[in-house]
This record gives structure tokens, C-alpha cells and sequence, in this order.
């Protein structure tokens, strides 16, 4: 177990010598919904194996950004690009790399978890041969062994938000999107969702917005905090860490004076 | 693109199947079916006799499947709104859209794989309503083509009762709401054909249950065909649009 996650770790960081490629770039992003400008001016950049936390208070347009970064709504201006494919031109060839889990897990709450898994698999064109496998090992990442044959409905808030992540990585993407991923969770199953989310960032680029700053120094590599829209701040955690700077003072600082 | 607009049918019967209100409508309709077939059957029995000294006598396929027929396009129109409600109302409500829309697929499956969903349970329906038919063969022949007219006709004007409920669908997140709106649809164009009747106009031909009824008394008219194809493809077509434009004003 100890070597095959070692073996894991010399892969990963192989792949990012070897590749160190950009998996999502976001130019001059905006998005308004009639005379409100929700979004403006977003850049973003991420690499491969990169965490980055999208920090801000509520209807700051993080969940705007991520809607815009998986297609989910057009912006009003900007590019974005997903492993070099440009998502404007071609939804369907850069939505092949993302896994997103929105605020809401959009689960069928009549089907049972491997009935969903299995139909989420499925129209992510994993091979079905392999759905089986996949799904043993994507239930086996969330913690969601056992539960296979229970009903979403029946399922706790915590089990219903893994189901959610599960589906999000089920085709092993290259970048994951989550909104809120820790939310309504007790502390041991966020500990859980971190650890999980901190083995995915190794090979995976993740984008994740939450609320909780602990969970940001904890899993992060890069933070961006976000205010009416635009980005206010942005830097990478180990530069924070070195300046000996609070996350939590800078939070304040940058989205309490605009009010 | 096409495997996964069988992944999307397979979802909605799966959704609909586990839910009372499937069976409840096959129960309804099978009922509402034998009943008025037992009750046709009975009036044939009893004027059979005085059939045969007319000179072309109708035969047991017209005297029978023919209303038969017509009473199941009626309790398709009240029903349909109630099936199709949910088909994108509730993905809306239950915010379980993002799921299709974040897939690698076009908003063209999406519709496509919901419209066949409900396609085949509606087929399974008039599978039922020819199986109920052919009962008659026990006791004596039938008219296999005014069957298959009258079974390509049920076809053809469920599909379109669909492809209105799932566009009406696709406009609000309160699945009640699109019932009574696609109810409300079908009856209007339903009443078309009375309205209109004694103008004799353009609006006539929107009747559907007037190009139903051509195909009821076994005529198989190349522009009732067409109508209902394009009328489908109308309401599938303005359903993708609705569904890209959701994504572009948000």
C-alpha cells in the first residue's frame, strides 16, 4: 500500500517535470446578467497537479466563474481554454477534460448510487466494458463502499455531497471544478473530502471555491480572493506562508473595504 | 452522439418506471381500452345479423378498433402533459441539468435521448392497444391494414403530443406548470378544427386530431404524415433552441 502510493507520488511528480503543462487558462472573463456585471475581467491560469481556492463572500460570482469554466453558461466576453481546447468553440471536446461539482450535487435522488454512478459514467463515454471497475474504484475514493444498492434519497446530506464528488472524477478528468465541496459535512468526512481532494490534486488540476480558510491553507496551492465580481487578490500559498502573512487578515482586508 | 441518446432514454424510462405514475396511466388506459372495446364488441354481436343483409357491410376492425382507436387518442391528449411534465422541469428544479450540460454532449442528445425515452413508453402503450386488437382474431379475421393505419396514426400523434410536452417542459421549473401548459397547447390545437370548421381556413390544418382521424379511418394521407413529421421536429428543434439559449442569457 505504502510503495504503490509512493510509486504514485514518483509518477506524479514525473508528469509534472516532464508535462508541466497549463490545463486551464480563463482570459479577460465576464459574464452580465442585464445591468449587472456579475463577473469581470477573471483571469486564470492553472497547471497540472495545482489546487486553487477560490476564496470570496457570498455573491462575489465564484460559482459564476465556475459555471462559465464548465460551460454551464456563456460569458459575455473572454476566452477560456481547457487543456489547450477552447470551450466557446468546442464545448464538447474541452468538456471531455472537466469533472464539475456545482453547489448543488445534481443527483437523481430516485436512483440508486450505482445506477447514478453507472449513468454518470456512461455519458462520460467511459469504456463499458471498464464501468464496473471504475465504478468499484471511484466508490472505493469516495468512501462510498456498501451504500452501492441505497437509494440517493435515503442518503445522508455528506454521503449525497460524495456521490456528487464521485461523479465529478468518475471519468478521471483532467481538471475538477468543485463548488462548495466541504459544505454541510461533519468534521472527520471534511477531513475526509481534503485528504481525498489533496490525493486527486497530485495528477489533477482542481479549482475549488469554499468559504472555509483552513480548508484553503490546507489543501491549496494557489489562492484568489474574489469581490463583486473581480479578483482582489491572488498568490500562492507557500508566498504567504514565507511572508508569514494571515490568510484569514487578508480575507478581511480585501472584501470588507468595498462595502 | 448516438449511444449516449440511448443512455438518456434509458435514464428517463428508468426515472418514469420508478415512479406510480407510469403504471398508473398504463393501467388507465388499458381500462378505459377494454372497456370501450367489450362494450363495441357487444354492439357488433348484437347487430351482426342485420349487418350482413346490407350490400357492403362494415366488418368487426371498423365497428370495433376503429372507435377503440379514437377513444385512445383522447386519453392520450389528457395524459401525455402529465408524463412530460418532468422530462426537463424537474431537471430544472432539481438542479440535475448541470449533469447533462457538464458532459461532453450537445444540447441536440439531450432532447433527442428524453423525446425517445418517452417514445418508447408510448409505444409500449400502443403495443398494448394492437395486442388488445388482434384479440379479435380468436373469432373470426381482421383488417390488418386499417390496424396498422390506425397503429401508425397512435404513433405518429403521440409523438407529437411529446414533442410539445417536452418543449413546454423545457420553459418553466415547476413541472405542474407544464402540464397545464402543454394540456392547455394540445387542447387548443385539438379545437382548431371546430372553430375553425366553418370558415374552412388555414388554421384547420393545425388541427392534430383532424390528420389524426384520416389515419383512424384507415387513410394513410401523405400530407397528414408530413404535418405530423414536421410539426415534431418544430417543437424538438425550438426545445434544443431553448435549452442553448438558457446557457447564453442565463
Amino acid at each position: 500500500m505504502i510503495n504503490s502510493e509512493s510509486s504514485l507520488e514518483n509518477v506524479s511528480t514525473r508528469v509534472q517535470e516532464v508535462v508541466s503543462d497549463v490545463t486551464v487558462t480563463a482570459h479577460n472573463l465576464s459574464r452580465r446578467f442585464g445591468n449587472h456585471s456579475a463577473v469581470r475581467k477573471v483571469d486564470l491560469e492553472l497547471k497540472r497537479s495545482e489546487v486553487l481556492g477560490l476564496l470570496g463572500p457570498n455573491g462575489a460570482g465564484k460559482s459564476t466563474t465556475m459555471q462559465m469554466l464548465t460551460g454551464n453558461l456563456a460569458p459575455t466576453s473572454g476566452s477560456v481554454q481547457i487543456c489547450g481546447v477552447d470551450l466557446i468553440k468546442n464545448p464538447l471536446g474541452a468538456k471531455r477534460h472537466i469533472g464539475y461539482l456545482p453547489e448543488n450535487p445534481p443527483l437523481y435522488k430516485e436512483l440508486t448510487v450505482d445506477e447514478y454512478l453507472q449513468f454518470a459514467a456512461r455519458l462520460h463515454n467511459v469504456d463499458l466494458s471498464k464501468t464496473n471497475d471504475v465504478l468499484i474504484d471511484v466508490k472505493r475514493r469516495c468512501g462510498l463502499e456498501g451504500i452501492g444498492k441505497r437509494l440517493i434519497s435515503a442518503l445522508s446530506k455528506g454521503f449525497q455531497q460524495r456521490v456528487g464528488i464521485a461523479q465529478a472524477i468518475i471519468h478521471r478528468p483532467e481538471v475538477i471544478i468543485l463548488d462548495e465541496p466541504s459544505v454541510g459535512l461533519d468534521p472527520n468526512q471534511i477531513r475526509e473530502i481534503r485528504d481525498l481532494i489533496k490525493e486527486l490534486g497530485k495528477s489533477c488540476s482542481i479549482i475549488l471555491s469554499t468559504h472555509n480558510l483552513s480548508e484553503v491553507e490546507s489543501v491549496c496551492d494557489r489562492v484568489k480572493i474574489m469581490n463583486h465580481g473581480v479578483v482582489v487578490y491572488s498568490t500562492a500559498l507557500a508566498e504567504l506562508k514565507q511572508k508569514a502573512l494571515n490568510l484569514e487578515q487578508i480575507f478581511e482586508q480585501y472584501t470588507l473595504k468595498n462595502e | 452522439m448516438s449511444k449516449i441518446v440511448f443512455v438518456i432514454a434509458r435514464k428517463e424510462l428508468k426515472l418514469l418506471f420508478v415512479s406510480p405514475l407510469a403504471w398508473t396511466f398504463l393501467a388507465l388506459i388499458q381500462l378505459i381500452i377494454t372497456w370501450v372495446f367489450l362494450g363495441r364488441l357487444d354492439a357488433f354481436l348484437e347487430l351482426q345479423s342485420q349487418l350482413m343483409q346490407i350490400a357492403n357491410p362494415p366488418g368487426a376492425t371498423e365497428v370495433i378498433i376503429v372507435p377503440m382507436f379514437a377513444v385512445a387518442s383522447i386519453v392520450l391528449l389528457m395524459a401525455t402533459p402529465l408524463l412530460t411534465m418532468r422530462l426537463i422541469a424537474e431537471e430544472w428544479r432539481n438542479r440535475t441539468m448541470v449533469l447533462l450540460i457538464s458532459a461532453p454532449i450537445s444540447m441536440t442528445t439531450i432532447v433527442l435521448g428524453k423525446f425517445l425515452g418517452m417514445m418508447v413508453f408510448f409505444l409500449l402503450t400502443t403495443l398494448l392497444t394492437v395486442i388488445l386488437s388482434l384479440s379479435l382474431l380468436a373469432g373470426g379475421t381482421m383488417d390488418f391494414g386499417l390496424l396498422v393505419s390506425n397503429a401508425v396514426g397512435l404513433i405518429l400523434l403521440s409523438a407529437s403530443f411529446v414533442a410539445v410536452g417536452l418543449y413546454i417542459s423545457s420553459l418553466t421549473s415547476h413541472p405542474a406548470i407544464a402540464a397545464l401548459g402543454t394540456l392547455g397547447l394540445l387542447l387548443a390545437l385539438w379545437i382548431a378544427d371546430i372553430v375553425a370548421s366553418d370558415f374552412n381556413t388555414v388554421i384547420q390544418n393545425f388541427s392534430l386530431l383532424r390528420h389524426y382521424e384520416s389515419f383512424n379511418r384507415g387513410l394513410i394521407d401523405t400530407f397528414s404524415l408530413v404535418f405530423f413529421v414536421l410539426f415534431i421536429l418544430t417543437f424538438l428543434i425550438l426545445t434544443i433552441r431553448r435549452l442553448d439559449g438558457e446557457r447564453l442569457h442565463g
